[in-house]
């Protein structure tokens, strides 16, 4: 084949190119994303609009996204966050420091002495998500360790006897799903929320 | 249970959930390639863009076709980018940057889905919807297409015609990657993952603080993200992200996913070529692979012999708490190993060790188990190259499937196997040796460098993972990473289909005493080894000064 009837031969492809584009472009990236956001609507609107939130019937947050408590004692604390100024869900996203990086080692240290004398622990006790920024940034967990830790503080902060507390962390925690899948953990908004609840 | 039982059990699933698959759906993918009859809708679009469905292309039409349609692809892309302002669902987001908007819409047409963008406040819903979800359907339908024309290669004899790219394209989107996607999608918006169209809802926290909720049609673009071994997230932490990951069952099935079809494609590969056990045998030779560098990455990540996880006590910066260590190792072990490139954790945050070894997954050339169709006939160029060096050792003509493999199939082969890495090493070289580039690095040191050597190895392999501590959105990355993934994807593409044209002019030789048999464990091993080798002589030096200087 030659130069010049391969260069045509691509004008014609090129054609044929973009009209099966047209039609797949309509397929695909119009009824097949809005069919599923019907199908979404109607059977789990809840989950679908991003399992939102509220109270008195302002919305507080997603059930999925977690927040910042903003060292509030009464508030059990998430884990560090590098979404923008933290748990911005318009910045999603990591520290991408690397474990051998200076400045990872000295604020981890940091936070250690903070979150030890915060919560009146031994700094060699401090659960490692305390002081260890999570991949999206929104994680809406921390381990049960780490909610542990902050039980005492908590509850002397809302007057509340400890074992009050401890109650609503294990209705808030969730195990390994089907024993194996994943990692037990604390739903920390709706542990706050529970708090809160406590006091209407 | 303890951690790493529940793990082990977790891998177990997914390896079971795959092996049942396995059969039905390889089978299915051979049948919808080889069947003599047109659907219906397939017909339709037939007759509205005016392709013969019974033409017949050699290999350089093919190959003419598939740059034509990725031309076009780029061309629609780079426009809805470009026009976004005056698109509906677009969410008051202006026009995308010329740079960024060319390295974007090479990224998704390119099957790479490297992201230099931020998801949630740079794309509105329709070039979401109707450009970047487009292309993650056609990009992997255009590598199904390449994968199915290489296997004609070997099981046509005596013609130099591989089939029609317009037919393969449809039946592949309308016949496998549409109503897989469209299930998978069903399964996610029932596990929690978002599908909606709203442009976000404000709310003000606990602590009175204020939040954006975003939205977005995310588990339609989630299925197909995974299932064509995109990758590209809606949000910027893609899978971390709780609205595209909400659960240990959602990771779980999306790990799934991104496996599925290329793990199932060595079955279509079996079935074709008439001889279930070369499919097998390719796979083994996969598994073999994944296994050993999952457990790698698994148990580095565990032990975590690094400064920071030493001083907090484990290795969960960067990680979610819901997917915990063993979940995070899973997915990035096979993201790297296909071309997906999702990620449900920070790469650059594993231990160096760890994050080397998922470099070196990708400078593998992703054949564990490789992207859709990509990662066959990714192999498929490893095990000729194989077949090549033991008939060297024995001093054979060397054949593969019934069909000698000459100087013109093996000059194909080496060329193919040096385009990736002379894109990898070169373009980090050169931007490491310039003082712009190299202000965008995060961290400081070896760390440093596997950033750049990542970033290139992601582009030139179509992965699209990053080390994402690099500041990638700049003219010069845009530009040089953008050149990477076109010329790391459409090189091999053109080389692949002269091969296959060439090995299906050929007359089949009958086997002999002589004929290495390629589907016992004996070939499984050179091709694990060769693979290996390959990738390892070529990268050993760049990876011995990042993350190894790094690390040890």
């Amino acid at each position: 084949m030659s130069l010049t009837s391969t260069l045509r031969g691509g004008l014609t492809q090129l054609g044929a190119a973009v009209r099966v584009l047209a039609v797949l472009t309509v397929l695909l990236g119009l009824a097949y994303p809005l069919a599923l956001t019907g199908f979404a609507q109607l059977v789990v609107p809840h989950r679908a609009d991003g399992a939102l939130v509220e109270r008195d019937g302002r919305v507080v947050g997603s059930a999925l996204i977690g927040q910042s408590y903003a060292g509030d004692a009464a508030y059990f604390q998430s884990r560090p966050s590098a979404a923008g100024d933290g748990y911005d869900p318009l910045s999603s996203g990591a520290s991408n420091l690397s474990p051998e990086n200076p400045d990872l080692v000295a604020t981890v240290r940091q936070r250690i002495d903070e979150v030890a004398a915060f919560d009146g622990v031994d700094p060699d006790d401090v659960a490692p998500d305390a002081v260890l920024a999570s991949g999206s940034g929104l994680d809406p967990h921390i381990s049960p360790e780490y909610a542990d830790q902050q039980v005492a503080r908590v509850a002397h902060a809302r007057d509340l006897p400890a074992d009050t507390v401890r109650t609503l962390v294990a209705e808030n925690t969730t195990g390994r799903t089907l024993g194996f899948l994943g990692e037990p953990r604390v739903d920390v908004l709706g542990l706050n929320l529970a708090l809160d609840g406590l006091e209407d | 249970m303890n951690d790493t039982l529940a793990g082990l059990l977790q891998t177990g699933a997914l390896i079971a959930a795959l092996a049942l698959c396995y059969r039905p759906l390889g089978g299915y993918i051979a049948h919808a390639f080889t069947s003599e009859r047109d659907l219906r809708v397939e017909r339709g679009i037939y007759r509205l863009v005016g392709i013969d469905p019974r033409g017949d292309q050699a290999w350089r039409t093919y190959a003419v076709s598939v740059l034509a349609f990725s031309v076009a692809g780029l061309g629609l892309l780079y426009a809805l980018q470009r026009l976004q302002a005056h698109l509906p669902w677009s969410l008051d987001r202006p026009a995308v940057a010329p740079d960024l908007a060319f390295n974007t819409a090479v990224s998704f047409v390119t099957n790479t889905n490297w992201q230099a963008y931020a998801g949630e406040t740079t794309m509105g819903h329709l070039v979401q919807m109707a450009g970047l979800g487009v292309q993650n359907f056609l990009s992997a339908a255009v590598g199904l297409a390449v994968a199915v024309a290489l296997i004609r290669g070997f099981t046509r004899s005596r013609t130099g015609r591989l089939g029609s790219f317009w037919v393969d394209l449809t039946r592949g989107t309308i016949r496998v990657l549409l109503p897989l996607a469209a299930a998978a999608a069903v399964a996610l918006i029932l596990l929690g993952v978002v599908q909606n169209l709203s442009g976000g809802v404000d709310a003000t926290t606990l602590a009175g603080g204020h939040q954006t909720i975003p939205g977005g049609p995310v588990a339609s673009q989630e299925a197909i993200k995974e299932l064509g071994t995109n990758g590209g997230g809606f949000f910027n932490a893609n899978s971390a992200h709780p609205f595209e990951n909400p659960n240990p069952v959602s990771n779980l099935f999306e790990v799934f996913l991104l496996l599925l079809v290329p793990v199932c494609l060595t079955r279509t590969f079996g079935v074709m070529v008439g001889d279930a056990r070369q499919g097998y045998a390719v796979l083994a030779a996969m598994a073999v692979i994944w296994v050993i560098m999952l457990a790698a990455v698994w148990a580095i990540e565990a032990a975590h012999p690094t400064t920071a996880y030493d001083v907090a006590g484990s290795a969960m910066e960067g990680k979610e708490t819901r997917i915990g260590v063993p979940g995070s190792a899973l997915f990035a072990v096979s993201t790297t190993g296909t071309s997906t490139g999702a990620v449900n954790s920070f790469h650059s945050s594993f231990s160096p060790v760890g994050g080397g070894l998922l470099m070196l997954n990708m400078g593998l050339g992703e054949v564990a188990p490789g992207g859709v169709g990509t990662g066959l006939y990714g192999i498929l160029v490893l095990a000729i190259l194989t077949v090549f060096i033991a008939g060297l050792m024995v001093g054979r003509t060397p054949e593969l499937l019934g069909k000698k493999l000459t100087a013109r199939e093996i000059k194909l082969v080496a060329l193919n196997i040096l385009t990736m890495p002379l894109l990898v090493l070169g373009l980090t070289a050169l931007a490491l040796a310039l003082p712009g580039p190299r202000a965008s690095i995060l961290n400081d040191g070896p760390h440093g460098l596997s950033e750049v050597l990542y970033a290139y190895l992601s582009g030139a392999n179509n992965n699209g993972s990053a080390f994402a501590g690099l500041s990638a959105d700049t003219p010069f990355y845009n530009v040089t990473i953008g050149l990477a993934m076109l010329l790391g994807r459409f090189v091999p593409i053109v080389l692949v289909l002269a091969l296959a044209g060439s090995l299906a002019r050929q007359v089949p030789v009958p086997q002999t005493a002589g004929t290495l048999p390629t589907r016992g464990p004996l070939f499984v091993g050179m091709l694990a080894v060769v693979t290996f080798i390959v990738a390892g002589l070529t990268f050993f030096p760049a990876l011995a000064l990042g993350p190894l200087a790094e690390g040890l």
